[in-house]
């Protein structure tokens, strides 16, 4: 199954693979042939995607929003899959592909008010922040459980064949779900069914605190696939070049009836966990520095500046106006209100039933609590 | 009209569905070319075709997981889960994915499927082929529970379930599967869900039960009539959201409650509905409310008569209780 003859990506040898070298060539065989617009968009979109991040980050240090769970590092990974789906291709997301969310479309506003929790989070302030829901981009709702909507994906691809719709779905999740029960549910399933399906699997370097090894004794976590009957493929994931190269591939593949690939991106999580980790705890400067080195932003950057596509100006504009409508956003989710209490009753079920609507009574005719919502 | 049996009502309640709605698959292990262990999915692959009735892998959180996906593209998933005791691998996705998903979304998705699971004992299936695992349903919000007693509620509720917009556990009794006949319409209709059945009048006690349990309950009314007691017997059909208005108005007027069930008695669905009718009609209640339930121990293989709250256990806590 790994040595169809028109892939570049067989992998007896878990081969990597790279298009953009570090001399800021891109390798022949590999290379997607990316226009400059569309280069252009692609680093914008990863700088967003950071400079999203960073206020974030610093809104939970002020108390302003509880929690943020990012994607520092692994923008390559995230942006380059993404954009490398087709428009009726359907997301299955983890949590930390708020970026992918954003390139497809759903509104920044939207993804801010979820993050506050307000009246307008499309989750109606029933999730944690990054638990937001987009079907209007064909991003699937997010849960935190680790791993379970790997056989959602597989489930919704093959609903689509057997209605006779060609739509590819591809499903997000970081190296540690691939010990879950549902990521083998996912690749067995897929494999039986060769559902058109590509499974991403970003591995960057750190499951909370538990690095790689401790998930798994394979030599890789793409080679995982061949147990399963699944084809498999591994790049650089800090390299967006090769992302979009593996995962166009992989999405044509399915697409066409050549069933799952299962893409393995090395990436690395800069960040901790979540807000609420304390990365210094696992592991050193000196790890963290290495990385920075491979930065998936800094290398797309130097290699539009070598080919006359960047400079500091056109960097300061784009800065500015992502700035400008975080800013707006932060404005705007900050001073919407809480969802209406009879909201938690909603959504339970299609109709309120009436041990619900009893309840809902309860609620509005008994006390309120004295600490605020946040 | 015809008379059938609870796995051919079943089987013909999934046939009218999938004939009436392409959306409608039915999944699981074994349910294609075999027709189910039970065979109540006989027949469905040769009509249907291998699109539609899908043999999967082995692994129920698999079958849920794939259905989940399914339903969010818009099909009608009915999974089949081989036995009940085997449906907890799938626990998580029916407890975080399936019960939580329209109202984690805001309402953008929801995951509208009915599963299907053989329950109950009597069957001389020892721990694993023989359990009542309704409660751990009903307490995850978001989900409808549903378990017919006779073939005529089985195939209406179905097709109830079938098309209703919530995710619905439908779980089959399966020591009446054969044993319970009866004459079921040819034609499509529906039981509505959450709605009780009052299957025996009577006037001095009310018999809550539901799946297998309601043939003992009628059994043991049928005796305490002989000695002088008239019983009244409540089949819930559906267990959640229950119809506790026809329990309630029923107790208002013998101001007796007997609760029967085979699941285990501590937090069986019978303390909740002990609690409900405390609450609506305890100045109505001439005696303390009874739980006549199977023990708080693993289903046992040799012993399972003893276990299974049988009509000899119900009628001495009728008797007792109309004499209270």
């Amino acid at each position: 199954m790994n040595d169809h003859p028109d892939s570049p990506l067989l992998d007896p040898d878990q081969t990597i693979v790279r298009v953009l070298g570090d001399d800021g060539m891109l390798d022949a065989v590999h290379d997607p042939h990316l226009s400059d617009d569309e280069i252009i968009a692609l680093h914008a979109a990863m700088v967003r995607t950071r400079i999203i991040d960073e206020r974030l980050v610093s809104l939970q240090r002020q108390g302003r929003i509880g929690f943020h769970i990012g994607s520092l590092g692994e923008e390559a990974t995230i942006i380059g899959s993404a954009h490398a789906l087709r428009p009726n291709d359907f997301i299955f997301p983890a949590y930390r592909e708020f970026g992918a969310a954003l390139l497809r479309g759903f509104p920044l506003q939207s993804y801010f008010d979820n993050m506050f929790g307000n009246r307008r989070d499309p989750a109606r302030g029933r999730q944690m922040p990054d638990h937001y829901t987009s079907a209007k981009t064909r991003f699937a709702s997010i849960s935190s459980p680790i791993g379970t909507q790997i056989i959602h994906a597989v489930g919704f691809a093959v609903a689509a064949r057997i209605r006779g719709d060609d739509v590819v779905t591809l499903a997000y999740f970081g190296e540690g779900a691939t010990s879950s029960n549902d990521f083998h549910n996912g690749m067995n399933f897929a494999g039986v069914m060769r559902a058109p399906t590509v499974m991403l699997c970003r591995n960057n370097g750190w499951a909370i605190s538990v690095p790689p090894q401790r998930q798994t004794a394979a030599r890789s976590f793409a080679e995982k696939g061949r147990a399963y009957g699944v084809r498999y493929a591994r790049c650089d994931g800090n390299d967006v070049f090769a992302v979009i190269r593996v995962t166009r591939d992989a999405v044509q593949r399915a697409a066409s009836g050549g069933g799952p690939t299962l893409v393995e991106c090395l990436t690395y999580r800069m960040a901790g966990h979540s807000t609420s980790d304390d990365p210094t705890i696992y592991r050193t400067a000196d790890d963290l520095e290495a990385w920075r080195r491979r930065d998936p932003i800094g290398r797309l950057r130097a290699f539009m500046v070598s080919r006359g596509l960047w400079d500091d100006d056109k960097q300061g504009e784009l800065e500015r106006g992502i700035d400008a409508e975080i800013g707006v956003a932060i404005e705007q989710a900050e001073s919407a209100g809480p969802p209406p209490l009879e909201s938690m009753f909603e959504d339970v079920y299609a109709a309120v039933p009436r041990h619900l609507q009893e309840q809902r009574e309860q609620l509005l005719s008994g006390p309120r609590p004295s600490l605020a919502h946040h | 009209m015809p008379r059938m049996n609870m796995v051919q009502a079943i089987n013909d309640a999934l046939r009218t569905e999938m004939r009436r709605d392409a959306r409608v698959v039915v999944l699981g292990e074994d349910v294609g070319k075999l027709g189910g262990v039970f065979r109540v999915t006989q027949g469905l692959q040769a009509e249907f075709g291998e699109d539609r009735v899908i043999d999967t892998p082995l692994s129920e959180s698999g079958i849920i997981g794939t259905a989940v996906g399914m339903a969010m593209y818009g099909l009608i998933p009915v999974p089949e889960i081989q036995f009940a005791d085997f449906i907890f691998p799938g626990y998580d996705q029916i407890v975080s994915e399936v019960a939580k998903l329209r109202y984690r979304s805001g309402g953008e998705y929801s995951s509208k499927m009915v599963i299907r699971t053989p329950v109950g004992g009597g069957i001389r299936g020892g721990h694993y082929h023989s359990q009542s695992p309704e409660s751990l349903f009903i307490h995850v919000a978001g989900l409808k529970v549903v378990c017919p007693s006779t073939p005529h509620d089985a195939k209406g509720l179905l097709i109830a379930a079938i098309r209703d917009p919530d995710p619905v556990l439908f779980f089959e009794p399966k020591r009446v599967y054969r044993a319970a006949k009866g004459e079921v319409p040819a034609e499509p209709y529906e039981v509505p869900l959450s709605s009780a059945k009052v299957v025996r009048e009577g006037t001095q006690v009310t018999v809550v039960s539901w799946g297998a349990m309601v043939y003992e309950a009628i059994e043991a009314a049928s005796q305490a009539q002989a000695q002088g007691v008239s019983a009244e017997v409540i089949d819930l059909r559906t267990l959640w959201p229950v119809d506790v208005d026809t329990i309630v108005e029923s107790v208002k007027k013998t101001g007796r409650l007997v609760v029967v069930h085979e699941a285990p008695k501590t937090c069986g669905f019978g303390a909740e509905l002990v609690a409900m009718i405390n609450e609506r009609a305890f100045w109505h209640l001439e005696a303390p409310p009874v739980r006549v339930t199977g023990f708080d121990t693993p289903f046992p293989y040799t012993l399972e008569m003893e276990y299974l709250p049988l009509a000899h256990r119900i009628l001495p806590a009728v008797l007792e209780t109309a004499r209270t």
